[in-house]
């Protein structure tokens, strides 16, 4: 199994360690609740280097992400970051991934590591009739310090010079200077960073942040994390058979110049009429929600738990949905033998530290 | 390695089953089992009805994944934690003890012997820890 760089400094820490994907990657490190409270109220921390990190460059590099992202990369300024999707022909998703602009033509891409192989293969395919040079850079090591004080911590701890930028970066911003590579970004709905540096800094990085009391936060926290803030999972809340115009996505999806792959299949769609929609569901009655269980409303309308699990800040089993758009008010969802009721809301739970929704 | 009281039977479902002074038997999961689900959050308790050995009779929930309780015997179902509704971190917390999960009449006592011993539990799941 792979093992990143900090896969020693896991153990010590007393990880469960689980396979994700062919890595060996720490699920928690006792309580994944505990750790998912201390990015809420404080700040942890999530080693994330089994993501795929690629750096794009040549004079035609803008050219190529217009055509494969369905967003717009001409909305980033230098050191600017993008969250988009990436569509093949029919609008299916390939994968979701966030692209940096770190000068004209220059660009990291950050992907998951489950669609590695195939991303980097239509990178490598799509790339083919254009200037522009593709480089995985496998030896970068990435943190993510996420929480309320997440950004106090880091400051504390990197070196004085890039922590005085830090101090000024805007969100969804990058700090772009020497080896260290940050961007005021993450997966929680937590303020907070994403840290890449070479891997041989990383350790030291990972055991001073762990002096400043932030909290190693495994798999399992970040997953709950992110639900709660109503933030896709790729393979879960989006896959190749459905459009970002279909599940919550549409924010990323640009409007003008409309010629990206898969832009026909969207138009298509949208004449023909988009009937699903991604939305939030509060169980309200005792359970647990999971990916894959069903919801019908009283007119017999459906729709399916794309990801579902207890959500440590409102105590309540939440999930996101992909249902019929006009799915009524009386919606259930079937687990097991049972038919429990949830109430529909509008996505996120949660966000900075805040509750949103009301609980029953 | 998990802790695996010498006094209790095991299944390879990772119940325990404890002989009680009256003949019945009492049931919860074991360390191991609760340490592999992480936080639980959410348990699904027996109704009080009779059961074939091996049927599914209730679920324990974690906040990562799902796993059935199985019946380890045949009998009926006489007694449920209730404590567990509020509390079901009671099993990550105490397995053996305030996290017991239900009790059984037992119909017939020659099950038991089929039952593993704490030391046959043990072996079968060293490959897992």
């Amino acid at each position: 199994m792979k093992k990143t760089h900090l896969h020693q400094a896991h153990i010590d820490a007393g990880a469960k360690m689980v396979d994700f994907g062919g890595w060996d990657m720490p699920i928690n490190y006792g309580s994944q609740i505990e750790e998912h409270h201390a990015v809420r109220k404080d700040k942890g921390m999530f080693d994330v280097s089994h993501m795929t990190i690629v750096d794009l460059i040549g004079p035609e590099s803008e050219k190529l992400l217009l055509k494969i992202l369905a967003n717009d990369v001409r909305k980033l300024s230098d050191g600017k970051a993008l969250y988009s999707t990436m569509l093949n022909e029919k609008g299916g998703i390939i994968d979701d991934l966030i692209t940096y602009k770190r000068g004209d033509n220059n660009y990291r891409i950050v992907v998951n590591a489950g669609t590695r192989e195939k991303d980097l293969a239509w990178f490598e395919k799509q790339i083919q009739d254009f200037d522009a040079t593709l480089t995985e850079r496998p030896k970068v090591a990435m943190i993510a310090v996420q929480g309320p004080n997440a950004i106090a911590a880091c400051l504390a701890v990197l070196p004085t010079k890039i922590a005085t930028k830090l101090a000024d970066l805007k969100k969804f911003c990058t700090l772009d200077e020497e080896d260290y590579f940050i961007g005021r970004t993450g997966y929680t709905g937590e303020d907070g960073v994403e840290i890449l540096v070479p891997q041989e800094y990383v350790i030291d990085l990972w055991n001073k942040l762990l002096q400043a009391d932030v909290k190693p936060c495994g798999l399992g926290a970040r997953d709950t994390l992110r639900l709660e803030a109503g933030m896709h999972l790729y393979g879960q809340d989006m896959n190749e058979e459905i459009t970002p115009l279909e599940c919550g996505l549409e924010w990323t999806v640009r409007k003008e110049d409309f010629d990206f792959i898969g832009a026909d299949a969207l138009t298509a769609l949208r004449a023909k009429g988009i009937t699903k929609i991604m939305i939030g569901v509060v169980l309200t009655e005792r359970g647990i929600l999971r990916h894959d269980q069903e919801l019908f409303d009283e007119n017999g309308l459906e729709g399916i738990i794309t990801s579902g699990s207890f959500s440590p800040s409102a105590q309540v089993a939440i999930g996101m949905a992909i249902v019929d758009k006009n799915m009524g008010e009386n919606v259930k969802v079937k687990i097991r033998k049972k038919e429990l009721a949830v109430k529909c809301i509008k996505l996120p739970f949660v966000r900075n530290g805040k509750v949103l929704i009301d609980t029953p | 390695m998990s802790y695996v009281p010498d006094n209790l039977k095991y299944v390879e479902s990772h119940e325990w089953i404890e002989v009680l002074d009256n003949g019945n038997v009492r049931i919860g999961i074991t360390e191991h089992a609760q340490s592999a689900l992480g936080d639980i959050v959410f348990v699904e308790l027996p109704e009080e009805d009779s059961y074939a050995t091996g049927d599914e009779c209730g679920v324990v929930e974690s906040v990562k994944t799902a796993s059935d309780i199985f019946t380890p015997l045949t009998g009926t179902v006489v007694a449920v934690n209730d404590a567990l509704e509020d509390a079901p971190e009671l099993i990550n917390e105490n397995p053996y003890d305030d996290g017991w999960i239900f009790e059984m009449e037992v119909d017939n006592e020659d099950e038991l012997k089929d039952l593993m011993t704490a030391e046959e539990y043990r072996n079968s799941i060293v490959d897992e820890e």
